[in-house]
């Protein structure tokens, strides 16, 4: 439909306009979400993250050194140093009493009474002068205004990673997902093979139940499988949650999509090749390890691509299955507890989040070809 | 952390293994067995039959099993808790239910789930739609499909922190990092605390969730577009026809039966939405909804019974769509 004629650069125009915004809308946040991770926590708390490149004023508060640094200069008694702590920064104004911060602009001389005067240049230096020696051992506080030019920083993922224990959940997350994503795909490209190549009765049955099993909602098996497992757990005297059983359960429920991704695949193979091996003599289990099973590795590609998303991604399983101790808890479960105790935090949010999507962001930036061969193989069928 | 990984690692080297001696195994002894290859055996034909009607059980057992451990056993074990009290000490019969009825909680739940229904499905679909037909007509289409495609990898509590953070809300005057809210502000309008806000709320959070699912609509739609036959067009185009008119009389037509598919996919996610209301609100300020309720009764109410009787409701709403995808699976797979 392209240039059906010229008469439409206008349309055109909208169209690349209409893309763009689509675009924008559907990029933004995420943007927004990897820019502020990357931002000075203190800018990061007081100005949008599309200002970050600009230089940001801040109103800080400092303390001048205690009066055993004085030095006598002159015949007055003099305590000097600097308020800033970083490289571009400049002070604009500054006060010495909390209700008037910005009272003098910098370089003006603020007077403290007692013959005290205090300066405080646009560097950052601060001068205290005094014509009697200077008593007290707590240092004058100093507030000032501060432009800051953008700082950008490893910190927050320090903090997140270490002490914040996102690293630690970010191993159970791979230890969560990929026991949960390998163990299943055996299991169901067999029943795949059996449903798409066999002959036996109630086959179409069982397709037909693999496909409303799709759509059973997971919160209709929570309640019987915890029971179960508290059972079992009580039994044979193991603790009721860990990795072993939220391991079958993902296994299990990814079953019903790797069925029917594999059994609509393998249906769609040649019946030729399959039909000439059979009468060469080959059983039904040669034909499944030595034809079936490499034809369909981009099916089997699919399957572990959506499985690896679904279980790293996933909350509700994770709630339910593991215990909610640093040594069982995910990155997802982890997200989840930080917006509820840390949730105006956004430097700690945003790293952690951050942590959370890179993992599937790769996975899809790398593989999406296969994600999108298997989201067309499981909704419309495919061929 | 160390013992942790190795433990992983040798599950899955016992699963794999497992699976395979299995598999092996079975078919080696079923050959055992029944022999007929040999031509020696004097019931070569009986074994034949034999092993030819038992095998496809043998490939289906593990498979079966876990599906009927963990999917089909709890939907019927769940139907009976529903009918027991909260801990499956004593048959209740129907109260469960009755009280869901009454309950203010499960009103309001339903409430929301039904306009969840309407926008989120819909909203989606017609994004996605928009997406794929926009797209398909610019060079930098393919860059733009991928962006918007690209929710769909983040988990739904990522979504949340993501929105969250758009929503962000500062008092009046102070500067706001939110970008909604600065938005607003530049307009001259006073920031809004958004997902405390009842009824709109919702609609806030539902943003979350079509902004996770239109890549999905978007992708499967730009197939079934892509599948449109060529002539149908171009007749139409010599026809005369505009492109508004190519778009609702040639193209929508179509690809109508993929519209259906993708809207019921998204509906069966809406009709399970967990994540994304126990991240944002938990349920406060009139956003609960059937998932985080009934999550709620079992694990803060410790109520079986009323959990199990909430999880009934969200299979009962599930059903008609669970039909027509049988339907219509059974329909694709006739003739093979």
């Amino acid at each position: 439909m392209d240039g059906i004629a010229g008469r439409k650069s206008a349309l055109t125009w909208a169209v690349h306009i209409s893309v763009l915004l689509l675009v924008a809308l559907w990029t933004l946040p995420t943007a927004g979400l990897l820019i502020s991770s990357f931002r000075d926590k203190d800018q990061l708390a007081v100005s949008g993250w599309w200002t970050a490149l600009t230089t940001s004023t801040q109103n800080l508060v400092g303390r001048a050194d205690g009066a055993e640094k004085q030095v006598e200069v002159d015949g007055k008694f003099v305590i000097a140093g600097n308020l800033l702590d970083g490289p571009g920064q400049t002070v604009t104004a500054f006060g010495y009493r909390s209700q008037e911060p910005t009272k003098f602009k910098a370089g003006e001389i603020a007077d403290l009474g007692d013959g005290r005067g205090l300066t405080v240049t646009a560097d950052g230096d601060y001068i205290i002068e005094s014509d009697l020696r200077i008593e007290g051992d707590r240092g004058q506080r100093i507030f000032y205004t501060a432009a800051i030019p953008p700082r950008f920083s490893l910190d927050n993922y320090r903090s997140v990673l270490g002490s914040g224990g996102a690293g630690r959940a970010f191993v159970n997350s791979l230890t969560v997902t990929i026991p949960s994503t390998i163990i299943p795909i055996m299991v169901a490209a067999f029943a795949a093979y059996a449903l798409a190549w066999m002959r036996f009765p109630g086959r179409a049955l069982l397709i037909a139940v693999i496909v409303g099993l799709l759509v059973v909602p997971l919160q209709l098996s929570l309640i019987p499988l915890l029971t179960l497992y508290n059972k079992i757990g009580a039994f044979a005297g193991i603790p009721a949650k860990g990795y072993v059983g939220i391991w079958l359960a993902h296994m299990a429920f990814g079953l019903p999509l790797a069925i029917y991704l594999l059994r609509n695949y393998m249906a769609g193979l040649p019946g030729e090749i399959i039909e000439s091996a059979r009468v060469d003599g080959a059983s039904d289990f040669d034909i499944f390890i030595r034809i079936v099973l490499p034809l369909s590795f981009p099916a089997l590609a699919s399957f572990a691509i959506f499985q690896f998303l679904w279980v790293w991604n996933d909350l509700l399983v994770a709630l339910v299955f593991l215990a909610p101790q640093k040594e069982q808890l995910v990155l997802t479960g982890q997200l989840v507890n930080l917006m509820g105790s840390r949730g105006g935090d956004w430097e700690i949010l945003t790293a952690s989040a951050f942590v959370t999507i890179v993992v599937p962001l790769l996975v899809f930036f790398s593989l999406q070809r296969f994600l999108v061969r298997g989201l067309l193989a499981g909704s419309v069928k495919g061929g | 952390m160390t013992q942790q990984v190795i433990t992983a690692t040798i599950t899955i080297l016992i699963g794999v293994a497992g699976s395979i001696l299995y598999f092996v195994g079975t078919n080696w002894l079923l050959d055992r067995i029944f022999p007929f290859r040999d031509g020696a055996s004097p019931n070569a034909a009986r074994n034949h039959r034999i092993t030819t009607a038992v095998r496809p059980w043998l490939f289906l057992g593990p498979a079966l099993l876990a599906l009927g451990v963990y999917l089909i056993y709890p939907v019927f074990e769940t139907l009976r808790l529903s009918l027991y009290n909260r801990d499956t000490t004593a048959f209740v019969g129907f109260d469960n239910y009755a009280w869901l009825v009454g309950d203010a909680g499960f009103r309001e739940s339903i409430l929301n789930n039904f306009m969840w229904l309407l926008v989120v499905p819909t909203a989606a679909t017609f994004f996605g739609l928009m997406a794929a037909v926009l797209t398909d007509r610019i060079w930098w289409g393919n860059i733009a499909k991928s962006l918007v495609f690209m929710p769909m990898a983040i988990s739904f509590v990522g979504a949340s922190v993501i929105w969250k953070f758009v929503y962000d809300y500062r008092a009046a005057g102070s500067e706001q990092i939110g970008i909604l809210n600065a938005f607003v502000v530049w307009l001259g309008f006073e920031p809004q605390a958004w997902i405390a806000v009842p009824v709109w709320n919702n609609f806030f959070l539902m943003v979350i969730l079509i902004w996770i699912q239109t890549g999905f609509a978007m992708v499967i739609l730009s197939a079934a577009l892509r599948g449109i036959p060529e002539e149908t067009m171009e007749a139409a185009v010599i026809d005369g026809a505009n492109d508004f008119q190519i778009f609702f009389h040639i193209m929508v037509p179509q690809i109508w039966g993929t519209i259906a598919v993708v809207w019921t996919t998204i509906t069966i996610v809406v009709l399970k939405v967990f994540d994304i209301v126990f991240a944002m609100t938990n349920g406060q300020w009139n956003s609960q909804v059937l998932g985080n309720l009934m999550y709620d009764w079992m694990f803060r109410g410790f109520d079986f019974g009323r959990g199990a009787a909430i999880a009934i409701v969200i299979m009962v709403l599930v059903t008609p769509i669970m039909i027509s995808n049988i339907r219509r699976a059974k329909a694709e797979t006739k003739g093979h």
